[in-house]
C-alpha cells in the first residue's frame, strides 16, 4: 500500500532522509520509530506531497506521490506533528470546512462530519472553539480531520505527544479501532507505542533505514541468542568476572548489582551459572530470562549497529 | 471554482471573528468620512472666493468632481498603504505559524485555488469597506449635482489598486511567518512605490516616462480623474496577478526546499 524506494530528502547541505526504502502491506498498522531528528516527519511529509523529495520514488495506493499527487491526497488521512488547527472556529465548523478542501461531495458533508464526530469521541465539545479545547480533544480533532473522507491509508505523525497517560492509552485505543481495513502509519519515539499497537515497524536513524519488519520477525531474529538478567546483593563485579568464565557465556554486561548474560542458542549454561552464585555466596535476588523486546533492538539499532 | 470559494469562506469567516477587520474598517471608515469632510471644506472655501470673483464679472464656480471627489479619492488611496497590509499580513503567515498550511497542502487543493481562494476574501472585505466609505460619497449627490461617471471610474480605480495592493500583500504574507514583519514589508514598499511618484512628477525625460508608467499613482490619478483608459485597466491587472503568480511560486518553491 506504501512504497518508499530510494527516498533521499536534503535540506540544503542536510541529508534528512537518506536512500530510504520500505514497504507497507494494505491493512496493517506500522510504526515509524526513531529519535527526535531522525527523518520520521519528513518521510511523512513526502508521502502526503507536502515536501518533495531530492531523488527516489514513493508511491500510496498504487499511485505516485510526485506524478499523480491529488489522487495520493484523495486516498491519504494525515495527522501533521503540529495538529493543523484554526483556533478561531468551532470543532463541527472545522471539521466541516475539511470536508470541503477534502472534496468529500457536498450531500454527503453533514454525514461525514457525525460519522468522525463519533468516532473520535468528539461529541461533548462538538460546539466549542478550537482555542477553548483541552489538548486531547484538539489530538482527537485532528484524528477526526484525518479520517474526514475516510481514507485507505493513515499517515499519523506521533499521535500521542504531548498527551497523559490516560489520554496516551485512549488514542491508542482510538487508533487500533480505525483500524478495519486502513493502512495505518504512525511515528514515534516511543518504544511501547509502536510494540502495543503495531504490527511491524521501521526503524531509523540520521534518515537511514535501520531495519523495516513485522515484530514477530523481529522478535525471532533474536532467536539464535538466549540470555538472564541476574540480580545479586553484593559483588557485581566479581560475579561479572566469573561468569565470563563460564563456559557458553560469550556476552556478560554489568550494571551494578545487575548482569545481563547471553549465549548461543541450545547452550543452556543456567545450571552452572547457579551453582557458582551459590558456591560463591553471592546472595541471588532475582533471575528471570531475557526476552528481547522491540526496545532491545531500538538501542541496539540506534546506537550504530544492525539489529543482527 | 468550489475549492477556492472554500478557502474564501473560512477566510472571510476569520476576518469577521477576529477583531482585526472590525479595527481596520472602522479606522478605514473614520479617515474616509475625515477626508471626505476635509474636501467639502476646501470646496467651500473655493466657492466663496468664485463667487466673490464672480460679482467683479469673471471667474467661474468650481467643479465639484474636480474639488470634492478626485482629493477624496486620492486620499482613501494613501490610507489603504496603510489599511491593505493588516488585512493581508494574516493570510499565509499565520497559516505557517499554526501548521495549518500542511492541512490546506495535503488536501486535494491546487496551491492556485488556495492563493485565489484567499485573495478573493481579502478583496470582498476590502469591496465592503469601499461601499461603505461611498455612503459619504453619496452626500456629494444629496447637496450638490456632480457626475457620476468620473465618480464611478474612481470607485473603479480605487477597487483595481486594492486588488493589487492585496496582492503585494499577500506576497510579502507568503514570504514570511510572522505577521508584523508581513505587514511591515508590504507598508514600507507601498510607500515607496508611491513616493515613487513624486520622483516622477520632478523628473524629466526618458525617465520620467518609465516612473510615469511603472509607478501606480499615475495611472490611479488617470482613473479618477475619470479617464478611462485601457492602458490603466490593463497596468492594475497585470500587477495583480503578478503579484498572485509571485505568491504561489513562492509556496509551490517551499516545498522543494
Amino acid at each position: 500500500m506504501i512504497v518508499v524506494e530510494h527516498l533521499t530528502k536534503k535540506y540544503g547541505d542536510l541529508v534528512a532522509v537518506r536512500d530510504l526504502s520500505f514497504t507497507v502491506d494494505k491493512g496493517k498498522i506500522w510504526g515509524l520509530l526513531g529519535p527526535n531528528g531522525s527523518g520520521k516527519t519528513t518521510t511523512m511529509r513526502v508521502l502526503t506531497g507536502y515536501l518533495s523529495a531530492t531523488e527516489g520514488r514513493a508511491s500510496v495506493g498504487g499511485f505516485d506521490v510526485f506524478e499523480q499527487p491529488n489522487q495520493v491526497k484523495m486516498i491519504i488521512g494525515y495527522l501533521p506533528e503540529n495538529v493543523p488547527l484554526y483556533p478561531e472556529m468551532t470543532v463541527s465548523g472545522y471539521l466541516r470546512f475539511v470536508t470541503e478542501i477534502k472534496q468529500v461531495p457536498r450531500p454527503k458533508r453533514r454525514e461525514a462530519v457525525d460519522r468522525v464526530l463519533e468516532a473520535a469521541g468528539l461529541e461533548p465539545v462538538r460546539n466549542r472553539l478550537l482555542r477553548n479545547i483541552s489538548r486531547g480533544f484538539k489530538q482527537r480533532v485532528g484524528i477526526a480531520q484525518a479520517l474526514i473522507h475516510d481514507p485507505q491509508v493513515l499517515i499519523l505523525d506521533e499521535p500521542t505527544i504531548g498527551l497523559d497517560p490516560a489520554q496516551i492509552v485512549e488514542i491508542r485505543q482510538l487508533i487500533k479501532s480505525l483500524r478495519r481495513d486502513r493502512t495505518i502509519m504512525l511515528s514515534s519515539h516511543i518504544l511501547q507505542e509502536v510494540s502495543q499497537t503495531c504490527d511491524g515497524v521501521a526503524i531509523i536513524s540520521e534518515g537511514r533505514l535501520i531495519v523495516s519488519s513485522s515484530l514477530t520477525e523481529l522478535a525471532s531474529s533474536f532467536a539464535d541468542r538466549e540470555g538472564i538478567i541476574l540480580k545479586v546483593r553484593k559483588g557485581g563485579r566479581e560475579a561479572a568476572a566469573l561468569m565470563r568464565k563460564v563456559s557458553g557465556v560469550d556476552k556478560v554486561e554489568q550494571d551494578g548489582t545487575e548482569l545481563r548474560l547471553e549465549w548461543a542458542k541450545g547452550r543452556d549454561p543456567r545450571e552452572e551459572i547457579l551453582s557458582i552464585i551459590s558456591q560463591k555466596e553471592l546472595g541471588l535476588l532475582e533471575m528471570r530470562p531475557m526476552t528481547p523486546t522491540v526496545e532491545d533492538i531500538y538501542l541496539k539499532a540506534i546506537s550504530g549497529g544492525t539489529a543482527q | 471554482m468550489k475549492n477556492m470559494w472554500s478557502i474564501t469562506k473560512r477566510e472571510l469567516q476569520a476576518y469577521f471573528v477576529s477583531p482585526i477587520a472590525y479595527v481596520v474598517g472602522a479606522i478605514f471608515l473614520c479617515f474616509s468620512g475625515l477626508f471626505f469632510y476635509i474636501q467639502v471644506l476646501q470646496y467651500e472655501y473655493y466657492s466663496n472666493y468664485s463667487q466673490q470673483m464672480m460679482s467683479y464679472g469673471y471667474g467661474q464656480m468650481p467643479n465639484v468632481n474636480q474639488v470634492v471627489y478626485i482629493g477624496f479619492f486620492f486620499w482613501l488611496q494613501l490610507i489603504l498603504i496603510l489599511v491593505i497590509p493588516l488585512l493581508t499580513m494574516r493570510l499565509f503567515a499565520e497559516e505557517k505559524r499554526t501548521g495549518t498550511e500542511e492541512l490546506l497542502l495535503t488536501s486535494p487543493l491546487s496551491v492556485g485555488q488556495i492563493v485565489s481562494g484567499k485573495f478573493l476574501a481579502s478583496l470582498l472585505l476590502f469591496l465592503i469597506l469601499l461601499l461603505l466609505s461611498g455612503l459619504s460619497a453619496l452626500f456629494g449627490f444629496l447637496y450638490g449635482n456632480p457626475e457620476l461617471l468620473p465618480i464611478l471610474s474612481g470607485y473603479l480605480g480605487l477597487l483595481l489598486i486594492g486588488a493589487a495592493f492585496i496582492s503585494m500583500g499577500m506576497l510579502f504574507s507568503a514570504v514570511t511567518e510572522n505577521q508584523i514583519i508581513a505587514a511591515v514589508l508590504s507598508f514600507g514598499t507601498l510607500l515607496i512605490l508611491q513616493f515613487l511618484y513624486y520622483v516622477f512628477l520632478f523628473s524629466s525625460g526618458f525617465f520620467k516616462d518609465i516612473l510615469g508608467s511603472v509607478s501606480f499613482t499615475s495611472h490611479f490619478i488617470n482613473l479618477i480623474q475619470g479617464n478611462l483608459d485601457t492602458a490603466d485597466l490593463v497596468y492594475f491587472l497585470s500587477f495583480t496577478f503578478f503579484g498572485l503568480f509571485l505568491t504561489q511560486s513562492v509556496i509551490q518553491s517551499r516545498r522543494w526546499r
